[in-house]
């Protein structure tokens, strides 16, 4: 009786923890999908989708996840193939560097420009 | 003479962001991918159109030829117009032309190639769109040049015309 409690107590634990991993191999499927751009219904994302591009992404995405590539690895493949701008999160490099500095570099002007004016009213 | 100079730079930004949306708004805003560097053609197993064997992407582009890879459907309008030049180009001594058939139905693919005829050397079937991915299509027609060191040089999106065809002579001579 007990070595059956055993095997049962094993048998759910192996069971949940198989639905588990799913689980997350769904969500991170998602999350793919969601980043990645339609190329034919430009404006909405794959995972929204339902154009012929989409699904075949969707297969693709699909395929790579279970062959246990990374999230990284599955987006340089569709950047090798459709560019960057294929994903909505476009990644630092020498076409972005304005894109990632110009938001950081008004910042901090405007933050200088501001302390510059307090600092003045200040001595004042 | 402050008040004047504060104008001066209203009004040099109002231009500067004038010129900026202007330009903007003329330019289109659907992305079309580029192909800037020589890729590697993808491998890959695909079922043959006629005989249903599977092939070999290395058994496809085994001659020093260049290739021209079609991708296409029956259910494609564009496809239709652009047919009678792949005709002729087929008639080209160095080159040949492999067509991907894209997500199709087979026997709809099969009465389309008998009643516009068949420019193809071979044909091979693409029914889930993951090897025009592999490629980096997008949609139907789309066509990719292949040189003799089996590297992808030139791709057109949507169907190809005269001058076109005139371009794929070029690079092929």
């Amino acid at each position: 009786m007990k070595i059956l409690k055993i095997f049962i107590i094993l048998f759910l634990s192996i069971g949940f923890s198989h639905l588990k991993s799913d689980e997350k191999n769904d969500e991170l499927k998602s999350k793919i999908l969601k980043n990645i751009r339609c190329l034919v219904c430009q404006g909405q994302s794959v995972y929204d989708s339902e154009s012929e591009f989409a699904s075949s992404i969707k297969l693709i995405v699909d395929r790579k996840t279970n062959e246990g590539l990374k999230e990284d690895q599955i987006y340089k493949f569709l950047r090798e193939k459709f560019g960057d701008w294929i994903i909505y999160n476009p990644q630092l490099n020498k076409n972005t560097y304005i894109l990632w500095l110009l938001p950081l570099l008004l910042f901090l002007v405007g933050g200088a420009i501001i302390q510059k004016k307090i600092l003045k009213k200040n001595e004042k | 003479m402050k008040n004047k100079f504060n104008l001066f730079t209203i009004i040099i930004f109002l231009s500067f962001c004038f010129i900026i949306f202007y330009k903007g708004l003329d330019n289109s805003n659907i992305y079309t991918p580029i192909i800037n560097d020589k890729k590697d053609i993808p491998i890959f197993e695909a079922k043959d159109f006629n005989s249903n064997a599977y092939l070999k992407s290395e058994k496809i582009f085994d001659e020093d030829f260049f290739y021209i890879v079609n991708i296409w459907a029956s259910w494609c309008v564009p496809c239709r117009t652009e047919h009678p030049l792949l005709m002729e180009l087929s008639k080209n001594q160095s080159v040949k032309l492999i067509g991907l058939n894209y997500r199709d139905n087979l026997n709809n693919a099969k009465r389309f190639i008998n009643e516009f005829g068949n420019p193809y050397s071979q044909i091979i079937i693409d029914s889930d769109g993951i090897l025009s991915v592999e490629f980096g299509a997008y949609g139907v027609p789309e066509t990719f040049i292949i040189d003799k060191k089996k590297k992808i040089i030139k791709k057109f999106t949507g169907p190809i015309n005269k001058e076109i065809i005139e371009k794929i002579k070029l690079i092929i001579k």
